[in-house]
């Protein structure tokens, strides 16, 4: 399935239920002076277990191309690109992951870790990985919830786990 | 779904890569010593360049040392039937006005490179369907068809181990200066540059993939992946759409001014075609 299709789903659903209704869209979500996010993306407690699949899932978020993370070995294959994420909640606020994870250049300026909920302000923008033009703003990358679900799992990581 | 499960397959298949052996030397049938190392040419910000070849694993690394297990000698061996064939209105083959195919040893390091007459920068690719066009009067192949892979394979083999040595300077300047800008730029909505890639993460790992400095020596590469010869511009349009941007033409003026760029980061590796990669 599309992100556009997915993206139109979740924007209907706001419509209807109030929980959605809270849902920052990519273009006004308040970053502060260190590229951290206060507010959740949907008011809504993310989900750790999706936040997995997507950190995982190579047509999601498909973290572990670029970092390590123990906790996830059972999913081949992790990249070297991006320093570990064990230890992470450590590190971070939940404020300063919801940040990154939405848009890493806010608190690494410069850096090559994409920013996942981010809609326009690309040069040659795709259509997904078709190769063909897409036309902004597009669908980010992940949607808020999944955010969500991210930074949840990402809260689990520190050092007793 | 498709292309995920795709991804999932190569992704096991090159399950070996992170083994690479980045010491060994490449010889090819005993005796054709092909350098895949070579100090960094002065416009390339790289401590060292290394050929892909380097980053493959043994048994890749292997197939490339003997003809025999070499899958991408079979489209040579196809190619050099080509040559020899006339085609066209003009009653020509290649073979008519260049003899023997070893005739053009020395000449695939130094592309792309200026033609005076058309004023223009030009791939082995689009001189090779000049020939076509103009002194055969046939029809010209497709950019990165499999017929002209296989040219460009015999092409490519006739110079293996002779050193890379495009020109950056002259006439080419602006065309170079424009490829060197697209290698910088981070394009689509992963915002990815080829350099944060292979100037920045040659070595590492990114998921099942390991990172080479994306140097074009090796071209065309047989991959394993799809079982065919690959040409550099299909390899460009790949990377490009992997960071989920629009991408450029085969045979555009940016992907050819992408590949003069490129071609220059390898001056001094030994020319590999046709190469073989995962
Ligand atoms: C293409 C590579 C890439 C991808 C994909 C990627 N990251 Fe990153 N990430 C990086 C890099 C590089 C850094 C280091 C920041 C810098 O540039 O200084 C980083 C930093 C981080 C940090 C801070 C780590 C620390 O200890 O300081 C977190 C947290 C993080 N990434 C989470 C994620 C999550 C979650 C995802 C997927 C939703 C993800 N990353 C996807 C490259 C990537
Ligand atoms: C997201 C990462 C990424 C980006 C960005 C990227 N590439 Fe690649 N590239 C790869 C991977 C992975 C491979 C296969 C393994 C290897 O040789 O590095 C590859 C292979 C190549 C090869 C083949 C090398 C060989 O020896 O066979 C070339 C040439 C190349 N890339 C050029 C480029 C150019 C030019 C750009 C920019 C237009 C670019 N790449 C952008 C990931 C990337």
């Amino acid at each position: 399935m599309s992100y556009s299709k997915i993206f139109a789903a979740v924007t209907a659903g706001c419509l209807a239920t109030a929980v959605c209704a809270e849902t920052i869209v990519p273009t006004a979500v308040a970053y502060g002076e260190y590229g951290e996010v206060a507010t959740s993306l949907t008011g809504a407690p993310g989900d750790q277990a999706n936040g997995v699949m997507v950190m995982t899932n190579r047509g999601k978020g498909n973290c572990i191309a670029c970092h390590q993370v123990t906790a996830l070995e059972e999913f081949p294959f992790h990249g070297e690109v991006g320093p570990s994420l064990d230890g992470v909640a450590d590190r971070w606020t939940e404020d300063d992951l919801r940040g990154i994870v939405a848009n890493a250049k806010m608190a690494f300026p410069g850096t090559m870790m994409p920013a996942f909920y981010k809609t326009e302000g690309y040069i040659r923008p795709g259509d997904d990985y078709t190769g063909k033009a897409g036309s902004e703003p597009l669908a980010p990358i992940l949607t808020a919830q999944e955010v969500e679900d991210v930074v949840a799992y990402l809260m689990t990581l520190n050092e007793s786990n | 779904m498709k292309t995920y499960a795709l991804a999932a397959l190569i992704g096991a298949v090159s399950v070996t890569s992170a083994l690479a052996d980045e010491d060994a030397d490449l010889v090819v049938n005993g005796d054709l010593e092909i350098a895949v190392r070579a100090p960094a040419p002065d416009h390339v910000n790289l401590p060292e360049v290394l050929s892909g070849w380097l980053f493959r694993s043994d048994e890749t690394q292997a197939l490339q040392t003997d003809d025999f297990d070499n899958p991408g000698m079979i489209f040579v061996d196809d190619a050099r039937e080509t040559w020899a064939s006339v085609e066209g209105a003009a009653g020509e083959s290649c073979q008519s006005c260049h003899n023997d195919p070893e005739s053009m040893a020395g000449v695939r390091p130094v592309y792309p490179k200026w033609n005076e007459e058309a004023g223009e920068v030009r791939t082995l690719a689009m001189q090779v369907n000049d020939c076509r066009e103009t002194r055969m009067q046939a029809e010209p192949w497709g950019y990165t068809s499999g017929k002209m892979a296989n040219m460009e394979a015999l092409l490519a083999s006739v110079s293996r181990g002779l050193p890379v040595n495009v020109a950056i300077d002259g006439p080419v300047a602006d065309t170079w200066a424009m490829g060197e800008e697209i290698y910088y730029t981070r394009y689509g909505q992963l915002e990815l540059s080829c350099a944060n890639c292979h100037e920045d993460n040659y070595g590492n790992n990114i998921r099942a993939d390991h990172l080479s400095q994306g140097q074009t020596n090796g071209f065309p590469t047989y991959r394993l992946k799809n079982a065919k010869l690959n040409t550099v511009q299909d390899r460009f349009k790949g990377c490009v759409r992997d960071t989920r941007a629009e991408t450029f033409s085969p045979g555009s003026a940016e992907f050819v001014a992408l590949e003069l760029y490129v071609a220059s980061r390898g001056n001094g590796l030994g020319v590999e075609g046709p190469s073989v990669r995962n």
